[in-house]
């Protein structure tokens, strides 16, 4: 294991503008130094600048993650800012740049090789916020709902209580009063006592001095001021009058744009293309012959695409040129077999004995289930400025992983990462699809052949069909319930096992569970998308749960709320959605109810489908009902906007959500064949939020994965069909329909 | 070279036959609150104005809108202090996510309006359903529509706000 010689500790100094910066600092070698003065003395480099106080007292929290919609710029500025009781009305924020003043790459990456566990011990304390900003910065990225989780509540919650902590000893020292008699409101700390008071930007100079508290104080929920409020949010007025700047909007002098044409079978190279310019395009600059793909500099994007759309080239075949679809789902049967027969299949989960239990079981509930590959489809479609200079690497881009993207960068160009500058943009929507840097390196590549700065832009048909996609899957169930119709076994053979690790595991009480799995290899690339593995699991353990209700004769929520009895937490979600969906109530014909839970990044979501089908087979979902328990929202609205963007997101991939494979190639290309979710089609969502006093939970990710079978159940309770292929489109409605009426 | 009225304003610009004003708007007039997501008329976010009618600028030739008035999402505030009552709307909805759509949205809603003033919800959905918004805030564009509809209710009905 590499040795830790290097030590953390929080950092004051003053910057030459006068205002105090307040973060973390390390320094290499000597374990016992303090830091005076300024962050960044000969020796030191400072990991992350988390707060400023200018002169005219303002507050500037500094944000260490990227904006793409779920307000993390805002809900952090508040958690900092409430704990240092600051005055809201002048914090403003900063994203912190992927940039060696705020990071150090090389040391960051050598404490986490050495050192991958947060030690529990350390959370609250100033080497807690240290790990968090080492954690944050290399490699926890924006995303696993994790901002508030983790850096709001390990890193900028102890920052500002640490800020306020020696602001308020500052003031001690000066006045000569204790400092228990003082109080810290507003941007300003009194004495009220002997009638005195001062800014937070009159103490800076000397709270500068102080030595930071080893564990300040954290507020308890009752003394929140911000927190748990829903403030509007920073970023909002630009994005009404077009100003917001997007990683598209980049305008840099000399800029030219281009375009690019990936081989369609994922892995092949381009075998011939003539790079000369053609003589009938205009405004082209450059054609270049990228190896696995073909691109074209122009002076517009339009050019380049023109050009680029006329070009002849052929790619070199590959293995997978013929695959289909069903080659890849017939693919997965036999890898499942294959793996039973060989017993090469991992276990995920085990408790007793499923094998005997089913085979002593009273009723057999058997499904075997099957999803679709599926794209992000971003708003904004992928693209990235780069410019290469001077033996430096500058891009512009919206990135989920800025710091990771300059330490790709650096390696691919063979400089150091202090060679290389993100400006980090707003995402025009992220989903897991811009933590990933393969535009980026293609811009790179683009930009290292000329000499200005070069956009590159995606088309629509390019994002469609070059994304990492969700996997494709089939999974086998089995599960075994008793006389009384509970559960007492339960088997579960999956595909790929990714991330979070307890995705497939089920809340549900069942004495015998065997969950296994294998991973067989897949040509189309895999990537993060909107809760990851939950939003296959999700399906799957909700959609099999209600057939074991059903099979049981027992109605879906009861029986859901009988098998977690050990769960007090599902408890109130279920109680509370029974009340809210009005469960019990009837429907007109044609219509039914589901229902979904799960538990994902934190939060408890459970969802109440109402869905009509009409006799052309048609499914309109009319209303969604959310009940989670966010163990603690720290900005309600923004929790609650999140959920009805995760729940419109998921939903748009259950009803009509499908990449396929034909000839090695994605087949869909643009929202006309890969459609997602539109006004018409979307339902009233009504969300209600459970505190329930634990930790914050996630928000960005956790109703995604039970809309799907919120929505299958509730067809099945219409129609009496159950749904086990995705999308629900696939399944034709129509007949049973006509049975009922 | 083609002369194109943005905004009031005179953009003498340099555009190849059959570009796309979407291009010409971005790129060479520099208004980049207008948003390219599909090209093919399917996404909305890229919607402006010709003489008050919502168009797709992406399959729009820039030739074929000289002379007319291009209004776009910078355009439409009355002045630079005061927000267009839809803009205000969605500020007070918090209907933006991450925003990438919302310039098309509102362009869609504003045209909406100064049709049919007090849309119900089927007309606004009739009107808003060929603008996409991946993250999901179809709600809150339709509350924020509504919320216009009053406020424009209430300025019409009341001089002293106009
Ligand atoms: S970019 Fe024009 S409609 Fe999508
Ligand atoms: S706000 Fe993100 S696409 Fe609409």
């Amino acid at each position: 294991m590499k040795k830790w010689t290097r030590r953390a500790f929080i950092g004051t100094g003053i910057l030459a503008s006068g205002a105090l910066v307040i973060g973390v600092a390390i320094r290499p070698g000597n374990r016992s130094s303090k830091v005076a003065g300024l962050i960044a003395e000969e020796g030191e480099t400072v990991m992350n600048i988390w707060l400023k106080i200018s002169p005219d007292n303002t507050v500037t929290a500094i944000i260490p993650h990227a904006e793409m919609g779920q307000g993390v710029h805002t809900t952090l500025a508040m958690m900092l800012a409430d704990e240092m009781d600051a005055d809201w009305s002048k914090v403003k924020f900063m994203e912190a740049p992927a940039d060696k003043e705020y990071a150090n790459y090389v040391v960051a990456k050598g404490f986490i090789a050495g050192n991958k566990t947060f030690p529990k011990f350390l959370e609250g304390t100033i080497d807690g916020v240290f790990l968090t900003a080492v954690k944050t910065m290399n490699f926890q990225i924006t995303g696993g709902s994790a901002s508030v989780r983790f850096t709001g509540q390990q890193g900028m919650r102890i920052a500002g209580a640490a800020a306020k902590a020696m602001l308020l000893q500052a003031a001690a020292d000066t006045w000569k009063v204790p400092v228990e008699e003082l109080k810290a409101e507003k941007s300003i700390i009194s004495h009220p006592a002997s009638n005195q008071s001062a800014t937070f930007a009159e103490l800076a100079q000397a709270a500068a001095k102080v030595k930071a508290p080893k564990q300040p104080r954290l507020k308890t929920p009752e003394e929140f001021t911000l927190m748990g409020t829903s403030q509007p949010r920073l970023d909002i007025p630009a994005k009404v009058t077009g100003a917001a700047k997007f990683g598209m909007d980049v305008i840099l002098p000399n800029m030219k744009y281009a375009t690019i044409k990936a081989a369609p079978v994922f892995g092949a190279k381009v075998k011939t293309v003539d790079t000369s310019i053609p003589s009938d395009s205009e405004g082209v600059l450059k054609v270049l012959n990228l190896e696995n793909a073909v691109a074209v500099v122009a002076e517009g994007y339009w050019q380049a695409k023109s050009a680029l759309d006329r070009l002849n080239m052929e790619f070199e075949s590959t293995e997978n040129d013929g695959k289909s679809q069903d080659d890849i789902f017939k693919g997965y049967q036999m890898a499942m077999d294959k793996a039973l027969e060989e017993e090469s299949i991992e276990e995920h989960f085990r408790s007793g004995d499923a094998l005997i239990a089913l085979s002593e079981a009273e009723t057999i509930v058997e499904a075997e289930y099957q999803l679709p590959f599926l794209a992000h489809a971003t708003m904004e479609p992928m693209n990235c400025t780069a410019w290469v200079h001077d033996g430096k690497c500058e891009i512009w881009c919206g990135s989920q992983n800025p710091l990771g993207a300059k330490a790709a960068m650096a390696e691919f160009l063979d400089i150091s990462p202090e060679q290389v500058t993100v400006h980090n943009q707003l995402l025009g929507g992220g989903f897991g699809r811009r933590s990933e840097t393969d535009v980026i390196k293609q811009a790179v590549a683009i930009a290292k052949e000329v000499d200005y700065p070069v956009k590159l832009i995606w088309s629509r048909e390019e994002d469609t069909q070059h994304d990492v996609y969700r996997e494709a899957t089939i999974s086998r169930m089995k599960a075994g319930l008793d006389q009384s119709g509970n559960p007492v076994a339960y088997s579960h053979q999956f595909l790929f096992k990714h991330h979070p690790p307890e995705a497939a595991d089920i809340p549900y009480t069942v004495p015998n569970q065997l969950i296994q799995f294998t991973s067989p290899s897949s040509f189309v690339p895999w990537g993060n998308w909107r809760s990851v593995d939950h939003s296959v699991h999700g399906f799957l353990t909700e959609s099999f749960i209600d057939e074991l209700a059903f099979a049981a004769k027992k109605d879906p929520l009861a029986f859901r709320k009988s098998l977690t009895q050990d769960k007090p937490r599902f408890q109130k979600v279920l109680d509370l959605i029974q009340e809210k969906s009005d469960w019990d109530s009837p429907l007109p014909a044609n219509w039914g109810r589901g229902i979904a839970i799960a538990q994902s990044f934190g939060s408890i979501v459970a969802e109440v489908a109402e869905v009509e089908v009409n006799v052309e087979g048609k499914v309109k979902v009319h209303r969604v009902v959310c009940v989670a328990d966010a163990g603690f929202a720290i900005h309600p609205d923004g929790f609650k906007a999140q959920m009805e963007s995760g729940i419109i997101y998921g939903l748009a991939a259950a009803m009509s959500g499908e990449i396929t494979i034909e000839n090695g190639a994605v087949a869909q290309s643009n929202f006309h064949d890969y459609q997602v979710t539109r006004m018409s089609d979307a339902p009233r969502i009504e969300t209600y939020i459970i505190n329930s006093g634990n930790p914050p939970g996630g928000a960005g990710e956790p109703s995604t994965p039970v809309i799907a079978p919120a929505v299958t159940n509730a067809i099945f309770n219409a129609t009496g069909v159950r749904i086990r292929q995705l999308p629900i489109s696939k399944t034709d409605l129509r007949v049973s329909i006509q049975q009922t009426t | 070279m083609i002369n194109l009225t943005i905004n009031g304003k005179e953009y003498p610009v340099e555009a190849p036959a059959g570009m796309p004003l979407l291009w010409v708007i971005r790129e060479q007039c520099e208004l980049t609150g207008t948003k390219f997501g599909c090209g093919i008329a399917q996404c909305g976010a890229c919607t402006v104005h010709v003489d008050g009618q919502p168009i797709r600028s992406c399959i729009t030739p820039a030739s074929s809108v000289e002379g007319k008035n291009i209004t776009t999402i910078e355009g439409i505030a009355p002045d630079e202090n005061t927000l267009h009552i839809v803009q205000q709307a969605w500020i007070e909805e918090q209907t933006p996510q991450c925003g990438y759509c919302q310039s098309g949205q509102i362009m869609s809603a504003v045209a909406l309006l100064n049709e049919n003033p007090t849309p119900s919800d089927e007309e606004i959905e009739q009107a808003m359903s060929g603008n996409i918004c991946r993250c999901g805030m179809y709600g809150r564009i339709k509350s924020a529509i509504k919320r216009a509809s009053a406020a424009l209710q209430a300025s019409t009905s009341n001089p002293q706000l106009q």
